[in-house]
């Protein structure tokens, strides 16, 4: 295995198109060393992006947007006042991943490219409209975070694309987000269930709302039917009960051992209730 | 295979190996540099026995490579105690039997260590939550969780 440290995200990603073989990008290498060490994979070249200018920089940009970059792990966010005042719901679900430990490394694009439908981070990001940087022998493109899974592990990037920097649309005025995480124990451990929700109200009348589901879809994504349920409305408990219904019909999920498809189906409605109720709090700053 | 020169610094002093690619932190640690306090446990994250700080930043040396250490800052437990000195941390650990077959307890020592660090007053659910990563399979933690709440407090009065 060869190991690089490009000084660009250009040179990472000339790097990467050049290469043969199996190549793996390295920022937290929560996932990667992981699949390295039980011989999950064995990347022939292995690029560190890490010391690249910007890479764990967070910035908010001119317009109110941020700029979070590719190696910014999840305990910087987490230590990052104003933008937890901002988006506690996307730093709460990035925090939510690991221990302490994980926490020092793992990374909101890692944890994206790593393409697990139980990622944590992702129905927040997506929730929020993000969207990620991409870097490629083509130049750089912005994509929505929204068409970045494929299928379980897979997403849609393609040889020698790198993702330089998440991008968190402006939070603007009456607006909140929200993300809860279902697991058999209260630390360490895989959601059962993992829901995003985003909104904006203008007085008690919802204007926006996106919700995102994890763990019970084989890739996380928006529950349109939500969109539409919220917007015009006041949230009260009819209009709960029937988000409710629509996030458990939205969800498809597998039995495995941490729960099985009925049990999923009900908590995805139970979860996707009270994330929207604090997000809806959040937005009216009532929380 | 190309072998990797890297230049660090552990527990204040200037180091230099040579390691493959491959090799993580924690391997490097024990196999090159003899210091054989971080365990390896599970080898994916999970145990907190190889925890390290890299650059101030409480981290598994399982799950970073060796080459990663680059220029930086690594702290283990061989660096906790001054000289003879035991931290107070390490004392604590002994008079309340806060181990049995020892092979958390340097993890846990550098991740309580680097919490207090941090939080010299941290509640009793703020300790567990911070080593929800550090797994002891003998104690069943009460006594750890104690010993870590004494010297906290014992720290605070000194200061």
């Amino acid at each position: 295995m060869e190991y690089y440290t490009p000084e660009s995200f250009n040179k990472a990603s000339e790097i990467a198109t050049n290469a043969q073989g199996i190549t793996r990008f390295l920022a937290g290498g929560t996932d990667v060393l992981v699949q390295l060490r039980t011989d999950m994979i064995s990347p022939d070249i292995l690029i560190d992006i890490k010391n690249i200018p910007g890479a764990k920089e967070i910035e908010c940009l001119a317009d109110g947007s941020w700029r979070i970059g590719a190696a910014v792990t999840g305990a910087e966010m987490s230590e990052h006042s104003e933008l937890k005042a901002q988006w506690p719901g996307l730093v709460e679900a990035m925090d939510l991943i690991g221990s302490t430990q994980i926490q020092g490394r793992a990374t909101l694009v890692g944890n994206l490219c790593n393409g697990s439908p139980a990622a944590d981070s992702v129905p927040a990001m997506m929730a929020a409209n993000a969207s990620v940087l991409v870097v490629g022998p083509n130049g750089t493109r912005e994509l929505s975070v929204q068409d970045m899974p494929v299928s379980p592990g897979k997403t849609s990037l393609s040889k020698g694309e790198v993702i330089s920097a998440v991008l968190i649309p402006a939070r603007g005025n009456n607006g909140g987000d929200a993300y809860l995480r279902f697991i058999p124990r209260t630390e360490m451990d895989i959601a059962v269930v993992g829901c995003g929700v985003n909104l904006r109200t203008d007085g008690e009348i919802i204007t926006e709302a996106r919700l995102c589901l994890g763990a019970v879809t084989p890739t996380i994504q928006v529950v349109s039917e939500v969109t539409k349920l919220l917007v015009g409305n006041k949230l009260d408990q009819t209009i709960l009960d029937a988000v409710a219904k629509a996030a458990s019909a939205a969800s498809k999920p597998i039995t495995d051992k941490r729960g099985t498809i009925e049990y999923r189906i009900e908590v995805a409605g139970v979860l996707a209730k009270r994330a929207t109720k604090i997000a809806y709090d959040r937005a009216r700053g009532l929380k | 295979m190309n072998k990797i020169h890297v230049s660090t610094t552990v527990n204040g002093d200037d180091t230099e190996f040579l390691c493959d690619p491959r090799e993580t932190l924690l391997d490097c640690l024990r196999d090159k540099l003899n210091l054989t306090g971080a365990k390896e446990g599970c080898g994916t994250g999970d145990c907190g026995a190889c925890s390290v700080t890299l650059d101030d930043r409480l981290v598994c040396s399982c799950l970073v490579l060796g080459a990663e250490a680059e220029g930086k800052k690594i702290q283990t437990v061989e660096g906790i105690a001054n000289g003879d000195q035991l931290h107070p941390l390490q004392k604590k650990f002994i008079e309340y039997a806060a181990l049995q077959c020892g092979i958390c307890t340097p993890g846990i020592l550098v991740a309580t260590k680097s919490l207090l660090e941090k939080n010299p007053n941290p509640t009793e659910t703020e300790v567990r939550y911070w080593l929800a990563g550090n797994l002891c399979r003998c104690t069943g933690y009460d006594k750890i969780i104690r010993a870590i709440m004494d010297t906290a407090a014992d720290m605070r009065e000194a200061h």
